[in-house]
């Protein structure tokens, strides 16, 4: 592992029960770093993901942020540490469907204690940024799915997270949006020198980060370093 | 790639000098492979002797850059007939791929291992055609998505046969 690795799982292992999801996987992540996870469906790619990012404690193995072990924090430090550092975009959006777009994304700075002003400011900046400042002040079922995803990003961002966790965020999306989706989540990655752990099965989303790991039967490969004669460096 | 039809359809919107055809078909159409100057020229004369271009005018110096050439009527019912037909999907069923696969299997290799490097080439060669395009023009961004999207077939078809490997060598033993 690099010494100025930001987020380090190393030798992972989680099972649901008796199914093994991860089987001995490790991941480093630079900060400002793109890392695309692939692998076919039921390697246990999301189960890395949730693992580096504190959402379950993996069974065996060591996960480290910043230096601190998340794998032995609390379930209350975990969620500190989530709120504080990590931004998160899944699949379907998971807007809560009560609030504007606005508030939307305004809310992890709500929950952070800023007053609700100055937080719908900073989101609608965001929502400039990301290209929906249109859809400011409509409820999330009264968007379309590309836009929808455009207000998660923004979300995700609000806080200037250190790290990014992207699982599936073009998943639902056609070809047209979800390019659109992955420019604008990488150029405010790299301006905001977020780090993002990508999921994806699509090799053209894969395409935007810096490099590549494989997840096959729950450990993970960087392709990256594979060298021609197929041994990893 | 049909050049002739390529200038009809651009000399249809205006006439133009052949040096300047080359410019806007090098610029639009292949920004990677501009044309030669003596495939430009054999170009055009193909195409002036089946009377679907003309000659309208000369600039003062001579040679062949300085005629200005403009559609016929039957050019334009050239470059018309040429785009009503779809070009022929190609399957590439001959599979240089699929061949290294059968033979590391044949002779005791891992078959696992090439798939992982091609797949490592290929993943190189996305993110250098997804760095170009975030940079590019539109134009860049469609070319560079029409390269994308055959790789990301390729790739699919290499998890599929990842996934095959056990039937595979079984049948190939």
């Amino acid at each position: 592992m690099t010494t100025d690795a930001l987020l380090v799982g190393t030798d992972l292992h989680k099972a649901y029960g008796p199914t093994p999801a991860l089987a001995g996987a490790s991941l480093s992540l630079r900060a400002g770093e793109i890392v695309a996870v692939m692998g076919p469906s039921g390697s246990g790619k999301s189960t890395l993901l949730h693992c580096l990012a504190g959402i379950v404690a993996p069974d065996t193995g060591s996960v480290t942020y910043a230096g601190r072990a998340v794998d032995r924090m609390s379930d209350v430090e975990r969620s500190a540490l989530r709120r504080a550092d990590f931004g998160f975009i899944f699949q379907f959006g998971q807007l809560v469907p009560e609030l504007t777009c606005l508030e939307n994304v305004a809310l992890p700075l709500r929950l952070d204690g800023m007053k609700r002003r100055a937080a719908e400011a900073r989101a609608a900046d965001w929502l400039v940024q990301l290209e929906v400042s249109d859809v400011a002040h409509k409820l999330p079922g009264q968007i379309s799915g590309g836009q929808g995803q455009r207000v998660a990003v923004a979300r995700s961002l609000v806080t200037r997270p250190a790290v990014i966790f992207a699982d599936e965020p073009t998943g639902a999306l056609d070809s047209l949006n979800g390019e659109k989706v992955m420019q604008l989540l990488t150029t405010a990655a790299r301006d905001t020198r977020a780090a993002v752990v990508l999921v994806t099965h699509e090799p053209r989303v894969a395409a935007y980060a810096d490099r590549e790991v494989v997840v096959r039967d729950g450990a993970a490969r960087d392709l990256t370093r594979v060298d021609v004669a197929g041994r990893a460096a | 790639m049909s050049i002739g039809q390529t200038f009809l359809g651009l000399l249809e919107r205006q006439p133009r000098h052949g040096y300047d055809l080359k410019r806007v078909y090098d610029e639009r159409f292949s920004p990677d492979r501009p044309l030669h100057h003596g495939q430009v020229y054999a170009t055009l004369s193909r195409l002036l002797k089946h009377g679907l271009v003309m000659v309208d005018g000369t600039e003062p110096g001579g040679g062949p850059e300085r005629k200005r050439y403009a559609i016929t009527d039957a050019g334009i019912a050239d470059v018309h007939a040429w785009l009503e037909v779809p070009e022929k999907p190609e399957p590439y069923l001959q599979n240089v791929l699929y061949t290294k696969v059968v033979l590391a299997l044949m002779t005791g290799r891992s078959a696992e291992q090439i798939l992982d490097v091609q797949r490592t080439e290929h993943l190189r060669l996305m993110r250098d055609l997804t760095k170009r395009k975030l940079d590019g023009d539109l134009t860049e961004q469609l070319i560079c998505d029409h390269a994308l999207f055959h790789l990301e077939a390729d790739l699919r078809w290499l998890e599929l046969t990842a996934a095959r490997l056990d039937d595979l060598a079984a049948r190939v033993a």
